[in-house]
């Protein structure tokens, strides 16, 4: 398995796909990092904690945060590293070569996987310590020992997001023959999930649970809580979800009805949640998105390893 | 009677409801060129699968060299090579880098791989282009470099599926006689095709496979006598003057069975090769002898009979 790994990493580092990729990232980050530098006086007053995180956070008016970026490109990338992994070799006519090799069949997967993984974990770690570098040198507000226990984190959760994204196109590169099939697919359900997800969700809540202005308190925190559970399903809000418990911790919740209900409870802003809090909290979010990547991935995996090879 | 290469008993695949290998008993011998014929869809490649173990046969079992590939795939593999039909290579990568990548797969010593890899190129003569992406080759090239990508791992067997199709025919006379150099190496070869004359050109022994079946299998002199002459030998000598008597000595030559005329050529059916004696008796009947010649049973023929049976 490790010739399959080291063949496919090196494939990465010397193809296009990959400088494309990294171009956009590295973009993104630097724009990020503008927008956060110019906007950051703005947020930040002489109480506030976890300066550093803000640099992630912190948005423009209509200019997007970092977390926007990451959280749009992540998917992105994932597909991109994995779309074409079973269905070119198939066509080229290198797999029946490949598999009259002395190796075993699921070497070729997981080799490919994995190889996948690691330039996602490349891609992500560069580009927040890039942001991270850079935010230092303009803020000049060193990170505490949580923000970066936080960031870490962060990081962790963005690689297995990204792997989910991955392990869903190699999925779809293991059933649809065409590389342009399988990148059409994995694009359109994200599309799906990231844009119409939080609108059906919306729509299906205020179906179920219509409020107004005169709602009582428990009814708005009803409907916001169908809202927030249908929208689960997508994994763009799961990810969303955890990432801003984790580099948001003031907020504290990523549940607005039960923030509201809380600050009109205490007459306060919420305090920052510890950090074994946060992590707490986002566990679910955090189980679900493994569990989503070990089902594609174990998905694709057993068709890959059961499929009979006719005339190849 | 040498090793025995791959032993084959009522191997069976049946894919829902379509039977592509039916009940293949298959016997061939280390240091074989064994052409494998049979029209499109006859099985061929899937009876290779098999023997690979890359599909499960539905019933039946095989050997190959030593190896049940069904139970021991990696075994089988390692001492294997294939060349399939559609072959492919990473297009983005050199000769060598593609040749390497084998190699590695093949868990061979670096430096030893590097050396093979180098004498392999230029056996194949694609030395010039070693370093050359492989998305610049030609049809043939890339079939030369698969060639060379089997031998890498120096096999024991090596199993050529349609290596000629779409070939130009320097190219073809390329890949046989490399296809000849494996076999002087000591490689046995199965070579599925259905281009009779290269067939006929390189391999010692053939087996023609039909809807799954094997319908006939042997040397192609022998095939063509028991199918085409219906196991006899065919003589056909042409004299300038026929004269009266000579039908009836050569019919006294011992093991002639049946003598046909035409005007001055005669078709002599014998259960050997009788040519000496023939011409000798028709030199001493005083008719001048023109002609004589053995008939030859082209494959096609007999090819092409068993595809019509079948």
């Amino acid at each position: 398995m490790y010739a399959v790994f080291q063949k496919e990493l090196a494939d990465h580092f010397n193809g296009r796909r990959f400088v494309i990729l990294f171009a956009l990232a590295f973009l993104a980050a630097i724009f990020a990092i503008y927008v956060a530098f110019y906007n950051i006086r703005s947020v930040v007053t002489p109480s506030t904690e976890f300066i550093f995180l803000k640099l992630f956070t912190t948005s423009g008016g209509t200019l997007p945060s970092f977390l926007f970026f990451i959280s749009l490109f992540i998917p992105i990338i994932g597909i991109a590293l994995g779309f074409d992994a079973v269905n070119t070799e198939r066509t080229s006519g290198n797999l029946s070569r490949l598999l009259s090799q002395p190796i075993y069949r699921d070497a070729v997967i997981n080799g490919k996987f994995l190889a996948g993984l690691a330039i996602l974990a490349i891609m992500i770690v560069s580009v927040v310590a890039i942001v991270a570098g850079l935010g230092l040198r303009l803020i000049g507000v060193p990170p505490s020992s949580e923000e970066v226990l936080r960031l870490i984190v962060f990081v962790l959760i963005s690689i297995i997001y990204g792997a989910f994204w991955m392990a869903l196109a190699v999925l779809f590169s293991v059933f649809f023959n065409r590389a342009a099939t399988s990148m059409l697919a994995s694009i359109g359900l994200w599309i799906f999930f990231f844009f119409f997800m939080s609108m059906i969700a919306g729509a299906i809540a205020n179906a179920q649970i219509p409020i107004d202005q005169n709602s009582s308190v428990a009814l708005i925190a009803k409907h916001y809580e169908v809202e927030g559970a249908i929208g689960r399903v997508s994994p763009c809000a799961l990810y969303g979800e955890a990432v801003i418990a984790l580099l948001e911790p003031q907020v504290g919740s990523f549940n607005p009805a039960l923030m509201m209900i809380s600050t009109l409870a205490a007459g306060r802003m919420l305090s920052p949640l510890p950090f074994s809090q946060s992590l707490l909290l986002i566990w679910p979010q955090l189980v679900s998105i493994i569990a989503l990547a070990a089902i594609c991935f174990a998905v694709s995996y057993i068709r890959f390893m059961r499929e009979e090879i006719r005339s190849i | 009677m040498g090793q025995v290469a791959v032993e084959t008993t009522n191997l069976t695949k049946i894919y829902d409801n379509f039977t592509a290998v039916d009940g293949l008993n298959l016997r061939i011998e280390e240091g074989e060129i064994f052409g494998f014929l049979g029209p499109n869809g006859a099985g061929k490649t899937t009876a290779i699968l098999m023997l690979l173990g890359l599909t499960e046969p539905t019933s039946g079992a095989a050997q190959v060299c030593g190896y049940n590939p069904t139970r021991e795939p990696l075994k089988v593999k390692r001492i294997v090579g294939y060349l399939p039909e559609k072959v492919g290579f990473y297009e983005d990568l050199t000769a060598r880098q593609n040749l390497r990548y084998t190699a590695e797969l093949n868990k061979l010593p670096r430096e030893e791989a590097e050396e093979r890899i180098s004498d392999l190129l230029a056996t194949v003569g694609l030395s010039q282009v070693a370093d050359q992406e492989v998305s610049k080759f030609s049809r043939g090239m890339k079939q030369r470099l698969g060639i060379a990508d089997i031998w890498v791992k120096e096999p024991k067997l090596a199993f050529i599926d349609e290596p000629t199709v779409g070939i130009d025919p320097e190219g073809i006379d390329d890949i046989l006689n490399l296809i000849q150099r494996m076999a002087k190496k000591g490689i046995t070869i199965i070579f599925c095709s259905h281009q009779l004359h290269q067939v006929q050109r390189v391999c010692t022994r053939v087996g023609i496979l039909a809807k799954g079946k094997l319908v006939a299998e042997g040397p192609i002199d022998r095939l063509g006598r028991q199918t085409v002459g219906g196991g006899r030998y065919r003589i056909e000598a042409q004299v300038a003057q026929l004269q009266p008597g000579l039908i009836k000595s050569i019919k006294r030559v011992k093991g002639v069975i049946e003598i046909e005329s035409s005007g001055n050529s005669l078709l002599i059916s014998c259960d050997k090769d009788l040519r000496g004696e023939i011409a000798k008796t028709i030199v001493a009947s005083n008719s001048p002898l023109l002609e004589m010649k053995i008939e030859e049973y082209s494959l096609e023929r007999i090819y092409k009979k068993y595809a019509r049976e079948a």
